[in-house]
């Protein structure tokens, strides 16, 4: 690993302050310690943020779950709160990678990376989240820009992620064999005013499926996607699963996350 | 006493490695330590046209950077092949030269180029980075079945050709096939698999200059043979000059038998810096760098009659071996595998022709079964398509061709001494409850499931020894074993064995073993192994070859011990010696009920003045002290042998296959510990299931590695498999006084074909090993529409 100036600040300010075009937030370091270690980013500076209190914890009310944004996955995963108000959630946080993960990894940090295969973004497309940074609010669907990439600013910093309440929801996920991340992972969520489909793993960033979402908007039932057709262009392909594998994980993971909600 | 042989005897070892207070190379730092980095060739094939250091020599904190050029002007040998095998037209094997530190050519993806040695590992890592290679890339040869028709990788190698060998008569073959009613055929590869030891690969050695003695610490299921090839191929120092300690190793699987280019390097490197120098593997270089395993492209046929009698059998074969030949790289394709390829059955006529082929990879060499797991996928897979082409049970076509008369003269090659085949596999069908299975299948289809299943039945060759045989068969060494029983002055006893432990139990099973042949409690004894100082030079530990061969020559040394103890019982109790006999650590005189135990008899031994009351108990020209060694070399292999049945239950939605009932019922002679036996099969098991469903190293067409980390590499884990379901039938072996047989292979052997017959009974098609989701998937859309177009 080369050499890199550690920092830590228990305020939000100084944190987004000392961040610079070379620097790093480090929350769980769940993805930011390997890919030190194996040489495929370095950073001059690593800003610890987990001494800032005010980012961490969960709030529950009627309508929504906020969680900030260093609540590690395994007290979303235990909240006797978020079990009640959204269990697919917490169900969610329980099946990302392994206990030590778990321990230590972030929702922050999850979605900041915008990994391809990773759980939680699904869950904020499903979910209508409304991502709160140190200086803005940004809806979810503007939030997840691409491969690895997200609507943050240089030293912007992510507070925490509010969730919508839904009438029902599941999240079924195809773990990797290997990595037991999402081959292909389908947020199904049941609104008032509408159906949202969070699908990962499939191709190159987090998205809603439309035409899953209608077809279930009209009719909540497995049966409904029966005829939706998902084309495979634009699905990822790897030596785990091809892109016409995904496209029919998709149809196959969202009937089972309609039939189990 | 009550016998400790046949008990449950938790692992003495388990506290130790299970509380972090296991000692491993990696631990052992010594005073002026340096670090080494190897910078490694990223490309799969390429000419070095330069190397320049110059950066790198003056980074921070390095010591030295040395080349390929420094090693070969140090006339360092190159690392060796250990088996010559000849081809069928009698010609030798072709071996390209394997230089520890590249510098001509690289020819894989990991190859050794240079080593940077610093301060601190940082330092040589950061150095690493700034020598700067020229390469001519060049294209690879990757795929093992179109090696043959690619670039020659070596100059003086046509068609990247190590040998082309052949065991059996194609002429009786040919007879065979052509008086069969039918003929099953099948195409298969042995997928590709890297070992995982769960203690990546290190080495740290330590030069004295004053001595020159070098000691050298390694990860090595071998430390005698490390010793002995890294001083009298690779030069590095005299053997009495060279040291070299294993201490606790973490797995090993195969890939720790023989020593790597690694610590040839650490042990020049130290002797030329006058530091010592420690290196340890980082998981991306475990997977790049540590030799591989299987990689076979099979063609083979079967010749059987209608009432499905098997006639013939035979096997055409290309065996990748990667890029140079490594120690057992030519044995695992040939006489490890092309004798069991005929499998447990009666075959009239056989031939197994193997094409050894260098590709742009990692070496491949013995990986946990070494030829026998590729042998019995083979003939399994064939057998129950056999089955399944003549309508018959599984079962019935195999017992139709079991022997049953024993000692059996297997076709090829081996006369395997004991064994009741249709016994274990009747028990098998018993404990897998095999009548039930069409209500279980029913059951299955009613949650929307497809269930499967299918047999394995397998025999073996292992406890890898007899000298006479392996020897001419090519092999450049012995494999007999060798153990040390040492009395202590006070009765403990302290017992050196040739083979290493590196999660078999040794420390368990060997103390089981000496303690009831000394009678003395097992706390009291204690096993040493892994120091080429203090034991006397042994073989190591592969080829389930341990117990059987290592244990006996335990036996044989208590006997000595005890043989000894009579003459000096005899006189401390002043009878003749043949009126003492020896039982549960007495010896004692029938007659007259005198004893003296074996604790008296050792104190004695080891003071044979005359002290006040205590007259001198040694007979007259007995030497002092109580310490005896044998050297076993046994008569033959051991042939463990067994039945599996394998269920498994697809989701046609996925095409997921769950293991959902595994029955393993194994004949491995006498059992000296269950507990350690069963933890045997279990990690055989998860590694053969692994095999077949989830496990494959997957090189690209331009020789990059793709599944060089556990990202991409699936290793199966615990919640991939159901509870095993094992027994035993016992049929003792003769080759051995103990009646044991090898039982650490035996796992990943027999479940690779368990597991697919049992895929393919529920997808109803040939499919290739692993079967993933997707493949499974796959057949599933393919057999629906065939359904939906018959009905
Ligand atoms: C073995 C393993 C298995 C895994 N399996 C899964 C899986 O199955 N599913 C899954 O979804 N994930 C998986 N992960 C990833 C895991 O969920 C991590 O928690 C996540 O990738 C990053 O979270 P972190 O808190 O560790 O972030 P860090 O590694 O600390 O940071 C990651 C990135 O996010 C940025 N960042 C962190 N916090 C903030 C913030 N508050 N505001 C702005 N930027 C921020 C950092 O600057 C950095 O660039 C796995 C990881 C590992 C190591």
């Amino acid at each position: 690993m080369k050499t890199f100036n550690y920092h830590s600040t228990n305020d939000v300010k100084e944190a987004t302050k000392l961040a610079s075009s070379n620097s790093a937030f480090l929350a769980g370091g769940m993805t930011t310690i390997p890919s030190m270690k194996l040489g495929l980013a370095s950073y001059k500076d690593i800003i610890d943020i987990k001494r800032i209190k005010k980012l961490s914890g969960i709030k529950v009310s009627g309508k929504s779950v906020i969680i900030g944004a260093t609540t590690k996955h395994v007290e979303v995963a235990n909240s006797k709160e978020i079990k009640k108000a959204i269990p697919s959630l917490a169900a969610l946080a329980e099946g990302i990678g392994d206990p030590q993960v778990r321990n230590r990894g972030t929702i922050g940090g999850s979605i900041a990376n915008n990994d391809p295969a990773a759980d939680y973004p699904s869950a904020c497309i499903a979910l209508n989240a409304t991502i709160h940074t140190s200086s803005r609010k940004i809806t979810a669907d503007k939030f997840f820009a691409g491969m690895f990439e997200t609507a943050l600013k240089k030293g912007e910093l992510i507070q925490s992620v509010e969730f919508q309440v839904p009438e029902k929801s599941c999240y079924q996920k195809y773990p990797n064999p290997a990595s037991r991340y999402a081959i292909v992972g389908v947020y199904v969520a049941k609104h008032k005013n509408g159906v949202n489909v969070g699908v990962t793993g499939a191709k190159s960033c987090v998205y809603n499926e439309k035409n899953i979402a209608s077809a279930l908007s009209k009719s909540f039932s497995s049966s409904a996607i029966d005829n939706v057709k998902i084309p495979s262009s634009g699905m990822n392909s790897d030596i785990h699963a091809s892109a016409e594998y995904r496209a029919n994980m998709v149809k196959i993971f969202a009937k089972k996350a309609v039939d189990a909600c | 006493m009550a016998s400790l042989v046949g008990s449950r005897v938790e692992r003495k070892e388990d506290k130790k490695l299970l509380t972090g207070r296991g000692k491993y190379t990696a631990d052992v730092t010594f005073a002026h330590q340096t670090y080494a980095y190897f910078v490694r060739s990223p490309h799969a094939r390429a000419q070095i046209k330069n190397v320049d250091i110059s950066k790198a020599s003056k980074a921070s904190g390095v010591v030295a950077v040395l080349t390929g050029k420094d090693i070969a002007n140090d006339k360092i040998g190159g690392l060796i092949a250990g088996w010559r095998i000849k081809s069928e037209d009698g010609s030798d094997m072709k071996v390209p030269a394997h230089p520890p530190l590249a510098s001509e050519s690289v020819n894989y993806v990991g190859d050794h180029v240079a080593v940077v040695i610093a301060e601190s590992l940082d330092e040589a890592r950061n150095a690493a980075e700034l020598v700067k290679v020229d390469y001519k890339v060049l294209k690879a040869v990757v795929k093992t079945d179109e090696a043959m028709k690619s670039d020659s990788i070596y100059k003086d190698i046509p068609k990247n050709l190590c040998f082309d060998w052949l065991l059996g008569d194609r002429a009786k073959v040919k007879e065979a096939f052509d008086s069969a009613d039918k003929i099953i055929k099948v195409d298969l590869i042995n997928n590709r698999l890297v070992p995982n030891a769960m203690e990546p690969r290190a080495a740290n050695a330590d030069y004295n200059p004053s001595t020159e003695e070098i000691t050298l610490y390694t990860t090595s299921q071998n430390p005698h043979l490390a010793r002995i090839i890294i001083s009298a191929f690779n030069a590095v120092a005299p053997e009495n000059k060279l040291r070299v300690i294993a201490p606790d190793v973490g797995g090993g699987f195969g890939s720790k038998i023989y020593p790597y280019a690694e610590e040839v390097v650490c042990s020049w490197a130290s002797k030329k810096i006058e530091r010592p120098v420690k290196w340890v593997a980082d998981r991306t270089e475990s997977f790049l760098s540590d030799c591989h395993g299987r990689d076979h492209v099979t063609h083979a046929e079967l010749a059987v009659k209608n009432d499905g009698t098997f006639l013939g059998f035979k096997n055409e074969t290309i065996a990748n071996i990667g890029a140079y030949a490594s120690v057992f790289a030519t044995v695992t394709p040939t006489y490890l595998f092309g004798p069991c390829a005929t499998g447990v059955y009666k075959m009239p006529a056989a031939y197994s022709n193997v094409k050894a082929v260098f590709t742009n990879t990692a070496p491949v060499d013995a990986y946990r079964g070494a030829g026998r797991p590729e042998a019995t996928y083979t003939i399994e897979v064939l057998v129950e398509k056999a089955a399944r082409e003549l309508g018959m049970d599984p079962a019935e076509i195999r017992m139709k061709n079991f022997p049953t008369e024993f000692p059996f003269q297997q076709t090829l090659v081996h006369s395997v001494d004991s064994g009741d085949y249709n016994a274990g596999l009747k028990k098998a069908m018993e404990v897998a409850d095999y009548k039930g299975f069409e209500k279980r299948k029913k059951d299955s289809e009613a949650n929307g499931k497809i269930r499967g299943i299918g047999f394995c039945t397998y025999f073996e060759a292992c406890g890898i020894a007899p000298s006479a045989v392996v020897m001419s068969l090519g092999c450049g060494i012995g494999l007999w074993e060798s153990a040390e029983v040492r009395f202590n002055p006070t009765g403990n006893v302290t017992v050196f064995t040739g083979s290493h432990s590196h999660g078999q139990g040794h420390d368990t099973t060997f103390a089981q073993i000496a303690a009831d042949q000394l009678g003395v409690p097992l706390e009291n004894i204690e096993i040493s192994h892994g120091d080429t100082d203090k034991g006397p030079f042994g073989y190591g530990t592969y080829g389930s070859r341990s117990l059987t061969v290592g244990g006996t020559a335990i036996v044989k040394a208590c006997d000595k011990i005890i043989a000894k103890g009579k003459k000096v019982a005899a006189k401390m109790l002043e009878v003749n010696e043949s009126d003492v006999e020896f039982k549960d650590g007495e010896f004692i005189v029938a007659k007259s009920n005198q004893k003296k135990t074996i604790g008296e008899v050792a104190f004695a031994c080891y003071l044979p003045g005359t002290y006040g009351e205590v007259k001198s108990p040694l007979p007259e020209g007995e030497e002092p002290g109580l310490k005896e060694t044998s050297f076993f070399d046994p008569g033959n292999f051991s042939f463990p042998a067994g039945s599996h049945i394998c269920e498994v239950e697809i989701d046609p939605d996925t095409g997921t296959t769950e293991v959902a009932k595994y029955t393993a019922i194994d004949d491995f002679g006498t059992i000296i510990n269950p507990l350690i036996v069963e933890g045997q099969v279990h990690g055989g098991l998860a590694q053969g299931i692994g095999q077949a469903l989830y496990e494959n190293c997957h090189y690209d067409d331009s020789g990059q590695l793709v599944t060089a980390s556990y990202m991409d590499y699936t290793m199966p884990r615990a919640d991939n498999f159901p509870e095993f379901n094992l027994g035993f039938t016992c049929t003792p072996a003769t080759s051995n006084p103990l009646g044991t047989k090898g039982c650490g292979e035996a796992g990943a052997i027999a479940s690779p074909p368990a597991v697919m017959n049992a895929v393919m009974n529920a997808i109803g098609t040939d499919i290739s090993m692993p079967a993933t989701a997707e493949k499974v998937w796959n057949a599933c859309q393919k057999m629906k529409k065939s359904n939906s177009k018959a009905a």
